[in-house]
This record gives C-alpha cells, structure tokens and sequence, in this order.
C-alpha cells in the first residue's frame, strides 16, 4: 500500500461531512471558501442533487483536527444556502465512489489487467491497442488497493470522483427497507 | 380573493419601490454606470440620497446610520471599482455585527465575466466580507433578493448583505410581487435563527450566577444589537454584580452606574482588567471572547466558569469553551434568567456572599482610576484632557463616533457613556477613517443629536472629503481632531516594543493646514494649541448647529495610552499609568 493514497481512513485526522445545501450559484464557492481562508486542504469533494428539488448535498473529505472543525462545522452552518450539516463517522456510515483509469495493456499485460479487474468485479469500458480503460464502483478501500495493484501496470489517466456517504441504516430501519409498506427511513443514523 | 391586476414595473422601479416597502428612508450612495437604471425612480420616489464623496464613505455612513437607529444602513452605488471601494465597510459591518445592506450595479448579464468595462466579480469580492450577497439573474427576482436581504441583516446575528443587480435586470420589466413572509421563510430553509435559549441551560446560568461569589458581567455589542441595556441593567441590580463593557458595548451600561467598571481589555481600565481575571463566573452577555479583550488566552479568567450567551452558535467554544453554552438572543435569554432567578430566590434559594469581592473590587477601583498627567504649560496639549472636556461640555444625548487608533481608546476611556447607541466606533476591523463617515450617517439618523467624530489626523486624512457630503447634505457634525502629527498608536509599539525605532510614523507637523482645509470644505476651522482654549473651542463648537466645525487639537506625540497589555501577554502583566507602577501589587 502506498503512504500518498490517504482514502479509507486510516489518516488520522480524516473526517467526512455531508453536506445540504440549497443548489443555487456560488455554494460551492461559500463552503469551499471556509477551509480556504483557513489553509485547510479539501481532501476530497463530491457535489450532485439530493433526494429534494433545489436541494443539492456536498461530500466533503478533510484532513482537520477536530476542534477547528468543530468551529468550521459552526461557520459552515451560518452560511445561508446550508440546511444541514452531518460528520459522518466511517464506522457507522456507507461509502461509494467510483474511479476510472487507463492503464498500460500491451501484449501479455492485457490478460492481466482483464483479470485483474475481473477479480475486483470491475468493468472495461473502453478498449485500446496498447490500453484498457476500466472502471470500478466500490467502498474507497476497495479503489486504493485496485488503485495500487494497476500503478504496476502503468496507469496512463486517472479519475476517482470522491467518496459520497449517507448515515448506515439502523436495524428497524433495515427491516423497514425490507417491508416496503412503512416509507423508508432514509436520514437518521442509528 | 382576487387576484391582483399584474403590474408591470422595470426592475429599477421595482428596486426602488422594494426599498420603499422596506421602510427606508435613507441611500448613501454615488451613481454611475451600471446603477444608472436605479438612480432614475430615485428621482420620484420619498427616499432621501445623500450623495457622498467617496464609496467608502457611503459604507461608513450606513453603519453609523443602522449603529444608532438599530435599523439596517443602505448604500448604493455601481459596479466595479465602486462595488471595491465598499468591501471595507461591508468588513468593518461584518465584523462588528452591523445591520447593512449594500445594492451594487453590475453589468449586463450577457457582458459578466468578459471583463467589460467596470466589471469586477462583486459578490465572489464580498462572499467572505458579508453575512450574505447575491447576484441577481432577472427582473422579477428583485423583491425578493432585497426582501431576504433586509431579512438577513437584520435577524440573528445582524451583518450586511449585498444584492449585484446587473444593468438589463434594472431595464427589464417585471410583474410586480411583493414576497410575503412566509415565502421569504420558505425561500431561506437553513436560515432559522436560533432567539431562544434552552430552558434548561438557562435554569443551570441562573444556578452558577446565585452560586457565584466573584460574578463579573461581561457585556458586549450584542447587548445593544438585541436592545437589551434595560434587561442588562435590571440583571446586574438584581444581583448586585459589576459590569464591564466592552469597546463594542460603551453606553450598554451606564458607566455612571455604581456597579459599572467601563472597559476592559489590552486598553482597558486596570479594575475591568483584573475582575475579570479574578472573577469566578462570568456571564458572558452579546461578546465573543476578542482577543483584545482575553489577552492570552490560556491565562485568561483561569477561575471563571463561563456562561456564554450569544445568538450565534458558532460563538459558542470558539475562544473559550463555555460552561453553560445558551444560543439565543441577549434580550430575550437575559429576561429569562432574571425571572428563573426570581423564582429560585422566591423559593427560598440565598444567593451566595459576594461581599468581600465586591470591597475587594472597589478598593481596585479606588487606587486605580484612569489618569494622565496635565502638560506644563506652554506644552503640547494633553488628549486625554481634551476628551474630558469634551465630555465634561457635551449636551445630553450627543453622540460620539471614533476613528481607530490611540484617539479612540482615550474617548473609550474618559467619555462617560451614560446612554447606549451613543457610542459608534470600528472595533473588530479597526478601520482607520472610520469616524468622519459614520459620523454622518449617526446625524442622518438622529439630526436632533449633537454628534462628534474624534479624529487622529491620520484618520482624518483618509477620509476626511465626507466633510463636504456633511456640509452639502445639511448634515452637520463635529470633529475633534486629535493632532499629534504621528501614528500615534504604531509610534506607541515602536516606543515600547521596537526600541524607539520610529518607522514610517510621523505624519508631518506643518502639512496639512486642517483649519484651512476644514473651511476649504464649508466647515468651521479652528486650531486649539493651549489648554485654556480647549473648553472655550468646544463651547463655540457646541453653540454652531448649521455648519460643521473642526477643531485642530495640537496634542503631545509622546502621550501614551495606559493601561496596556501587551501583545500575546497575559491580563495579569497589565502595564499600569507610570504613576500606578508603585501599587501595582495590590493587583495581584
């Protein structure tokens, strides 16, 4: 395993906050712009549309201690377009992220790097004469050590969109799921 | 119910008519390109424009205008280079939680971001400076950006706001909507100030504070943002705790009431200073634990348990973690406590003994009052003397703006503010140039207050030209110009901390010619060299209502403002009054 691959948490000081906000121009810029002015590095960040119309939730990946968090998590929370915040704990939450790479695949490396992605129930989505692009979905873990494994092939290009995160469901919520007559309890963690 | 006939407005209309429904009565602002639109309505409409002379000045002038009349300040003026010229006061409101809300030209929408002419990205300039911006995209959306503005600066925490309303937006015609409430509330989910606070944090503040033998009040700007000096007051007298007043919260409490000890702080009066060191509860009303104010922190109250009470949640643990934390507005949560303490006392709980604090504090304050020593004749004048007489000649109710700097910690110290909202000053930023500005917007709101800018003549000479807005705009004011031809609190520092090594500091002595320039700009000059004349100036002053007038001081470059606490130092190493030095122990 590399040092530089910080995903899956094993640093120390790595926190996930899911983020709600109203999606209008410029909240992008507010929340980014909060661990900008504090020299905080975005470790890594994940933005689309959420479960209600205007809506949009922000994946946000620090490297922060927890106090100035704490105070970032507040700041955030003034900022107008924010409906809600969570610091999701990666023990008690579901994480996803999808990466895409190209990676060197010329004559006898081709075979590998199809079974290669074959055992990490991965996908090819593009084929070329010297190159593969594959793709994989999975938990950040999962993507590091896919990650790791292809860096010997020779990895061209690379893409991984950031982890997204939602609160794993707790037991009655999970049986709830299963018996689809009451509505789904999509928010609180357990 | 029947619709409304639809009502076809252009978007500067619209704006206009907007800030009418909101009940302004007063633009600062400068006109130019891109604002053109908005400033053709103006022309029909009940608003009064005070044409300034600089944008700055427009920003300053509202928050002098919204620190004495609690409503919001409005400045407009035009894109670019105009909408630059506003980031300071935006700052200097968003620091000292100043209601504000500034509307800025911007030009076409087809044109933004093509670097046309007096384009500059507003609101990506002023998304750090204000509690909220917006550009507008459309006409229509017009009431509604200016009705959540005035929301926004004026609930919670106030702050500014800024609406950018491009050129088309204003030509464009709209149909006329004013948003109700409740679209306004349903417009802003994450925006739900938080007014009360949690009952049971309250009853657990009510328990400290009767538990509490050495109880300091530390009173800050929230005090007067919420109008809580009436409930501020009926706390302390019920349970007979002194008060300190921060720079933000001069007036909050009346510094001629017996349990009030004025300011404390890095300029704060030695009493202020060391009640709150020794303190061992301190209920913490409306401020927000500055720097200025803790010194270092680690050292700071190391005895005090800390009841914080502030509206804004992200107060709460930012410098100092709060024992008993309430989010809620100073008024409302001050009101509750005094009834749960009533309601304890009536069920038979004693409020501990504070008896010997308060002899120990008021021995303080007996061998530590503020002091200075009177020049010898012939010298330069003393600063400090001239706020005296200042205060000493003032009228009830006068008003008293300050730029930053050692002219603004004298009349924080030897002012007597005996009524909130008479007191208008930069503290967060510490802008210098502040005073001449809001000055002027402070007697735009209160035209039957006298008002007075103390000035440093660096100050002055950054923004002294709004004393032709004063003059033009029939808004009189007073300028107690503190003249000691330096940088009086940087040549502070460089004597205490640079060995007397004066960088960049003196001024010059000869130029400007204040008396001439202050008539230069329909003001009334005049220069006061010697002690004898200071209170036979200030009465003049006092007896002119029509014109602005200027009073030169020639005050002694060497004066200091004591007590200091250094940088970084702890409140325990306060440098007392060189004539203090020598008790300095019955501090400890």
């Amino acid at each position: 395993m590399t040092t530089i691959n910080q995903y899956g948490g094993q640093t120390l000081n790595h926190h996930i906050l899911s983020v709600l906000v109203q999606n209008r121009p410029g909240v992008l810029a507010r929340v980014a712009g909060l661990f900008a002015r504090r020299g905080y590095n975005i470790f890594s960040l994940a933005v689309a549309p959420a479960e209600d119309e205007g809506m949009s939730r922000i994946t946000i990946v620090v490297d922060v201690e927890s106090t100035p968090l704490e105070q970032i998590t507040k700041q955030l929370f003034k900022l107008i377009d924010v409906v809600k915040i969570s610091e999701l704990d990666p023990r008690r939450s579901v994480e996803r992220e999808l990466l895409i790479a190209t990676v060197k695949a010329a004559d006898e490396q081709r075979a590998q790097v199809v079974e290669l992605t074959n055992i990490f129930e991965g996908k090819i989505i593009a084929v070329a004469e010297s190159v593969l692009t594959v793709s994989l979905e999975g938990h950040p873990d999962k993507l590091d050590d896919f990650e790791d494994l292809l860096d010997g092939y020779g990895i061209v290009e690379l893409q991984r969109t950031g982890r997204v995160a939602l609160p794993k469901l707790d037991r009655g919520a999970r049986l709830r799921a299963m018996n689809p007559t009451p509505t789904p309890n999509t928010g609180k963690a357990g | 119910m029947a619709a409304e006939p639809a009502e076809r407005l252009t978007g500067a209309e619209a704006l206009i008519r907007a800030l009418e429904f909101e009940n302004v009565e007063l633009i600062f602002g400068y006109p130019g390109g891109c604002i053109l639109p908005a400033y053709d309505p103006l022309m029909e409409s009940p608003i009064r424009h005070v044409l300034v002379r600089h944008e700055q000045g427009a920003g300053h002038m509202a928050e002098g205008y919204a620190h004495v009349s609690g409503k919001p300040g409005v400045a407009m003026v035009t894109s670019g280079p105009a909408a630059t010229n506003l980031v300071t006061p935006l700052m200097d409101a968003y620091m000292d939680s100043v209601p504000m809300v500034a509307i800025t030209g911007q030009v076409g929408t087809a044109a933004i971001g093509s670097d046309a002419f007096q384009e500059c990205d507003t609101v990506g300039i002023t998304r750090s400076c204000t509690k909220h911006n917006e550009l507008v995209l459309s006409a229509d959306d017009i009431p509604m950006a200016v009705r959540q503005a005035f929301h926004i600066a004026s609930t919670g925490r106030p702050g500014p706001t800024l609406i950018d309303v491009p050129k088309d937006c204003l030509q464009n015609e709209m149909t006329w909507h004013w948003p109700t409430d409740e679209e306004v509330l349903a417009s802003l989910p994450g925006y739900r100030p938080n007014v009360k606070g949690h009952p049971r944090m309250i009853k657990e503040a009510a328990r400290l504070i009767l538990a509490s033998e050495r109880p300091v009040i530390y009173a800050g700007g929230g005090i007067l943002k919420s109008r809580a000096a009436e409930a501020l007051r009926e706390l302390a007298e019920l349970i007979d705790s002194y008060v300190v007043t921060t720079l933000m919260a001069r007036g909050a409490f009346p510094d001629n009431h017996p349990l009030c000890l004025g300011m404390p702080g890095m300029h704060g009066n030695a009493t202020a200073v060391t009640a709150m060191q020794k303190a061992d509860l301190l209920i913490t009303l409306g401020a927000r634990f500055d720097d200025r104010i803790t010194g270092k922190v680690d050292a700071f109250a190391p005895e005090a348990k800390i009841i914080h009470v502030d509206i804004d949640p992200a107060e709460q643990g930012k410098v100092r973690r709060p024992d008993v934390p309430i989010v809620g507005d100073a008024k409302y949560v001050i009101e509750e406590i005094i009834s749960e303490i009533k309601t304890m006392l009536a069920a038979g709980k004693v409020q501990a003994d504070t008896s010997a604090w308060k002899s120990k504090v008021s021995g303080w304050r007996e061998q530590f009052p503020m002091t200075y020593e009177q020049s010898e004749p012939g010298a330069a004048l003393k600063p400090q003397y001239c706020i005296e007489e200042l205060n000493r000649l003032a009228k009830p109710q006068t008003i008293v703006a300050s730029g930053v700097g050692q002219h603004q910690m004298y009349t924080s110290q030897f002012f007597e503010f005996d009524e909130p909202y008479t007191w208008v000053n930069s503290g967060g930023l510490g802008t210098m140039g502040f005073s001449i500005p809001a000055a002027i917007g402070a007697k735009a709101a209160k035209p039957e207050c006298d008002v007075w800018a103390v000035d440093g003549d660096g100050c002055f000479q950054m923004t002294a030209q709004e004393l032709v807005t004063a003059t033009v705009e029939g808004l009189p004011i007073k300028v107690a110009l503190l003249n000691n031809s330096y940088l009086g609190m940087v040549r502070q520092w460089q004597e205490m901390f640079y060995d007397e090594r004066y960088s960049e500091v003196y001024l010059n002595a000869k130029v400007p010619d204040f008396v001439m320039w202050a008539e230069s700009m329909g003001c009334v000059g005049i220069l006061v060299e010697s002690p004898e004349e200071v209170g036979p100036a200030i009465e003049k002053a006092n007896s002119i209502s029509d014109r602005s007038v200027v009073i030169e001081f020639r005050t002694d470059a060497s004066e200091k403002v004591f007590p200091m606490v250094p940088a970084g130092a702890s409140n325990d190493e306060l440098i007392l009054h060189p004539t203090q030095q020598d008790r300095a122990e019955a501090l400890k």
